[in-house]
């Protein structure tokens, strides 16, 4: 038994430095301080959203097209009708050409490229198509569509360059979830005697459908964000359209149009618009996460 | 016996072939896009040279004179600002999330971070322009008058639109990526690796500062990349604080012009040699993110192998390109 006094001074021999605890309280305090200051955007963005957004939200501001009337109170402004449906068809179009292809080149490079110098090339140039800048995409479909065709701009141009920009995402996170498929599943449905697009279209892809799913709202969210691609594609006008040859509203290049505005009441329709646009993307990708909880893959 | 007829065969064959060719179809078409760009831009490269577009410091549309100089410098002056700025929050958030926060809060605090990448583009330029932009210019001020010794920092007159503003939007729009890429590394160093620091007797930042950051410097450094890539190509929100004045700023709380914002900004007016050297601007962008993507990945994919300085390599983590396929997806 020793006495308390040489437990104390053993023990001291064990003990961390006071310079030592110092500089590891100092780096702990400036970790902390660092995700605190992360965490401010946030909150003052949502603050600020709420509290401008708000304030223009009206009954009126759903159900009226912007009139370009900007001498006038809000209520001779116009709301955002036709922006909200413009995001909405552009978006929808752009969807059902991203996701066919983007799942079309996933099940090609899980079910018949793999490993393939070819599929490698494949994969690369998906990854250089996710690094793009946006606006590139949008001249890229100028080029094409609006040069290439000497005619002007239309929505379906517009969806065609949101759809390049949700290829990639599509295409990776497709990928991603039909490589956790089971072999098992697919080798017994061959041995069963199911030809090969049977296996794909009957096995894997259903059992894949929730994590696929989880991508593509995540893309779709990504998409409706986006006003670069936009500006010169679809371009801008006032009126709900519902005929994607012609011009198309949307809600980001409404928010861009209204944000160089000198008049407070169109500034304040664009704070409106900016909640609309946000609450609808923060519901595309609460669905998504909640789906890939639930998802039996991953 | 077992043999399919020939008929049988055909929806197998049309899928295999259908897929492959859709597959080269995405080839095609990107390597047709860059063809046409190019010749798009050839007609302004052809009168100002390439060297005299990139590095000509004359942005004078009326006069036909086009050296994209101003708007390469403020974009590379706003993206520096913007990792120099968002990169450390960013790491910081991230060694929080993994190795120091309570486990209840971590789901949380991951949710919130990504929370900052669903805010659009557009949405941070009205905020930046509306909120932050006028609540910092006096701030912005006082630092400008203290550091007027220091060339091209103070001195100057502070706009509300300014190469400094754009870089902290920057910072804060490429926050999530690289925070889920540092995250992502992070989670890939090997438990023994930390345990032996602390069994050694290491304080918890020893520990993260010897085990855990020399693991994964590449990963951080080519998730930075990456957000240095995102940031070089972001538009709207660079248009709208950068203050759209096609000359070098004299100092960095001066309004500037960037390659994306010069797009965006006059391609809509544009006509001839103008709307060539809009899309030469455009060819610039994409050549400078392909390189900086380019790099980003090469480091990423080296860190998620496990090849970090001091990992030896012993334990195999999951392919680099489908680490970052997710990072990319998520954020």
């Amino acid at each position: 038994m020793s006495t308390p006094l040489a437990a104390d001074a053993r023990l001291a021999r064990f003990a961390v430095s006071r310079s030592r605890r110092r500089r590891d309280a100092i780096a702990r305090a400036s970790i902390l301080a660092g995700t605190v200051i992360a965490l401010i955007p946030l909150v003052l963005i949502v603050y600020y959203l709420l509290r401008k957004g708000l304030g223009a939200w009206s009954v009126n501001f759903f159900t009226t097209d912007p009139t370009g009337n900007t001498f006038f109170g809000s209520s001779g402004i116009g709301g955002i009708k036709s922006a909200i449906l413009g995001t909405i068809e552009i978006v929808a179009l752009a969807s059902a050409i991203a996701v066919p292809v983007g799942v079309g080149v996933a099940v090609w490079l899980v079910e018949y490229g793999r490993a393939s110098w070819f599929a490698h090339t494949v994969r690369f140039f998906v990854d250089v198509l996710t690094g793009v800048p946006s606006i590139v995409f949008g001249l890229f479909i100028y080029i094409v569509l609006i040069v290439g065709t000497g005619s002007t701009y239309a929505g379906y141009k517009g969806s065609v360059a949101l759809s390049l920009l949700m290829l990639p995402i599509v295409i990776r996170s497709a990928e991603v979830v039909l490589l956790l498929v089971p072999a098992s599943l697919r080798e017994s449905a061959l041995a069963l005697g199911a030809p090969r697009w049977r296996v794909i279209f009957n096995i894997v892809l259903p059992t894949a459908l929730p994590g696929m799913l989880t991508g593509v709202l995540l893309a779709i969210a990504r998409a409706a964000g986006e006003t670069a691609p936009l500006l010169f594609t679809a371009a801008f006008t006032q009126n709900t359209n519902f005929n994607l040859g012609g011009f198309m509203n949307s809600l980001p290049v409404q928010i861009y149009k209204d944000v160089t505005s000198p008049t407070t009441a169109v500034v304040n329709r664009a704070w409106g618009a900016a909640l609309t646009l946000v609450v609808m993307i923060l519901l595309l990708n609460l669905i998504a996460r909640l789906i890939s909880r639930r998802s039996r893959l991953a | 016996m077992l043999a399919r007829s020939p008929l049988a065969r055909l929806p197998d064959r049309a899928l295999k072939y259908g897929l492959t060719a859709l597959a080269a179809l995405i080839l095609a078409l990107i390597v047709y896009f860059f063809i046409r760009l190019v010749g798009q831009a050839r007609p302004a490269l052809a009168k100002e040279g390439v060297f005299g577009f990139v590095f000509g410091n004359n942005w004078n549309v009326g006069a036909e004179h086009f050296g994209a100089l101003p708007l390469l410098v403020g974009t590379l002056i706003t993206s520096a600002l913007a990792l120099l700025i968002g990169v450390p929050v960013a790491v910081a958030a991230a060694i929080y999330a993994t190795e120091l926060c309570p486990l209840r809060l971590r789901a949380a605090l991951t949710l919130l971070v990504e929370l900052l990448a669903a805010v659009p583009s557009v949405v941070y330029g009205l905020w930046g322009i509306f909120f932050l932009a006028p609540k910092l210019q006096g701030a912005e001020q006082w630092v400008a008058d203290r550091l007027s010794f220091i060339p091209f920092v103070g001195g100057g007159l502070v706009t509300i639109p300014n190469y400094f503003i754009t870089g902290l939007i920057l910072a804060i729009m490429i926050l999530p990526i690289v925070s889920a890429i540092a995250r992502e590394v992070m989670a890939t160093v090997p438990d023994d690796h930390k345990e032996a620091a602390l069994g050694l007797g290491a304080t918890r930042w020893e520990m993260i500062r010897m085990a855990v950051l020399p693991y994964c410097r590449s990963g951080i450094v080519g998730g930075a990349m990456l957000g240095l890539g995102r940031a070089i190509g972001e538009t709207i929100a660079v248009t709208i604080l950068i203050g759209d004045a096609p000359k070098l700023g004299h100092h960095l709380f001066d309004q500037g012009y960037s390659l994306a914002a010069v797009i965006a900004n006059e391609f809509g007016e544009a006509q001839g040699v103008h709307r060539s050297a809009l899309f030469a601007a455009g060819l610039v962008l994409f050549v400078l993110t392909l390189l900086v993507n380019g790099v980003a990945r090469m480091l990423v994919v080296r860190a998620a192998r496990g090849g970090g300085r001091g990992a030896g390599g012993v334990e195999k983590a999951p392919a680099g390109g489908q680490l970052l396929a997710d990072a990319a997806a998520g954020a």
